[in-house]
């Protein structure tokens, strides 16, 4: 019973590509036995992004053209022994690629995953529909702002038309202290605009550029809120129950303070 | 606490600024009406009422946009038109 995801967002920048190593560790550590596939042919980044841009031998075109075979080009993860990385080629275009080949790889690797995640790259273009041709599911990132949102709706259209159903949100970068002051569009606002259904959401946190310079997901942080937002993301994703986090910053010595009165008092 | 925040009357964020203008943007993105479409429609609609009244064409004004509906909490988007009447002269003529 093994799952194809597809992680996109329309916009560039939002954040596929850390979200895609982050849930793709998580699914590991929970004993999934998972690849995460870069199709941004071209611009690939989730190597570097999970610190293992020195193992590269062959990459995805290399398996498409039969330059290898499928195992040859699987990057073993350093850290998991069941996470697999696919790597994108980086002096290609994405047109080397067709959707009927990505289907075929999909069909290929399901055969040895639980757990398959594509990362798609910006854009609505070939990109994108090579990305999502074998998917069966998807999960749409956006952060909080117009454009982004913007996009995220005419991907969550695109998808549709596609025969994707019920693609979720990632809202990513959230400010609680923005949203707080009103200066923010909040979880509820960009889910009530979607309406789509919400898998997580991920407040903007210094762990997550401090994760990018080491090339390690902060995911396995366990002192990272980003991390725990993704922990809690991985854990929905396999079917638990988990509520949406308050992501209110209580670590500020005010709010120590106002929390040790409520305890006190009321 | 409510002595200050009625002193310091609190200005609605840049959040709901967004909103809105998200909003107003999705509208028009799912209607997938292009600008040509909207002329058509706009060509339309004078011609038909041109036969009735005198209208100026100039300041005639049409846009998608929202509003609340009438059944349920959910915004519903709505052709709104801005029709100048000039003169009711043709429909006396008929009667």
């Amino acid at each position: 019973m093994s799952e194809v995801f597809v992680i996109t967002s329309g916009k560039g920048g939002v954040g596929k590509t850390t979200t895609s190593a982050n849930i793709g560790t998580g699914l590991a550590i929970a004993g999934y036995k998972t690849v995460m596939v870069d199709a941004d042919i071209g611009l690939r980044n989730l190597d570097v992004v999970m610190g293992l841009e020195n193992r590269i031998v062959y990459h995805l075109i290399d398996v498409i053209d039969g330059n290898c075979r499928l195992k040859q080009a699987l990057v073993k993860d350093k850290r998991y022994s069941n996470l697999f990385l696919l790597p994108a080629a980086q002096t290609k275009d994405k047109n080397a690629v067709n959707p009927e080949q990505m289907q075929k790889l999909c069909l290929s690797l399901r055969e040895e995953f639980d757990y398959v995640l594509i990362d798609c790259p910006a854009g609505i273009e070939q990109g994108f529909k090579n990305a999502i041709a074998g998917a069966d599911k998807a999960i749409v990132v956006t952060t909080p702002e117009v454009s982004a949102v913007r996009d995220a709706d005419r991907i969550i259209g695109l998808l549709e038309a596609a025969e994707i159903r019920n693609p979720m949100l990632i809202l990513n970068r959230i400010r609680p202290d923005m949203v707080k002051k009103g200066n923010m569009m909040s979880l509820e606002d960009v889910t009530e605009i979607l309406s789509i259904d919400i898998l997580g959401a991920v407040p903007d946190d210094e762990s997550i550029v401090i994760a990018a310079n080491t090339g390690e997901p902060c995911v396995a942080d366990q002192n990272s809120r980003a991390g725990q937002a993704f922990r809690d993301i991985t854990r929905r994703m396999l079917g638990e129950a988990v509520p949406l986090a308050d992501l209110t910053d209580d670590r500020g010595l005010m709010n120590k303070l106002k929390k040790i009165f409520r305890l006190g008092g009321a | 606490m409510n002595f200050f925040a009625n002193l310091f009357p609190k200005k609605p964020g840049t959040g709901s600024v967004a909103k809105d203008r998200l909003k107003l943007v999705l509208i028009n993105d799912r209607a997938n009406c292009s600008p040509q479409i909207m002329e058509m429609i706009k060509n339309d609609i004078i011609n038909v009422i041109s036969k009735y009244m005198e209208i100026d064409e100039g300041e005639l004004d049409i846009q998608i946009t929202e509003t609340q509906s009438e059944n349920s909490d959910m915004s519903v988007p709505m052709l709104y038109a801005n029709i100048p009447i000039k003169n009711m002269r043709k429909i006396q003529n008929r009667t």
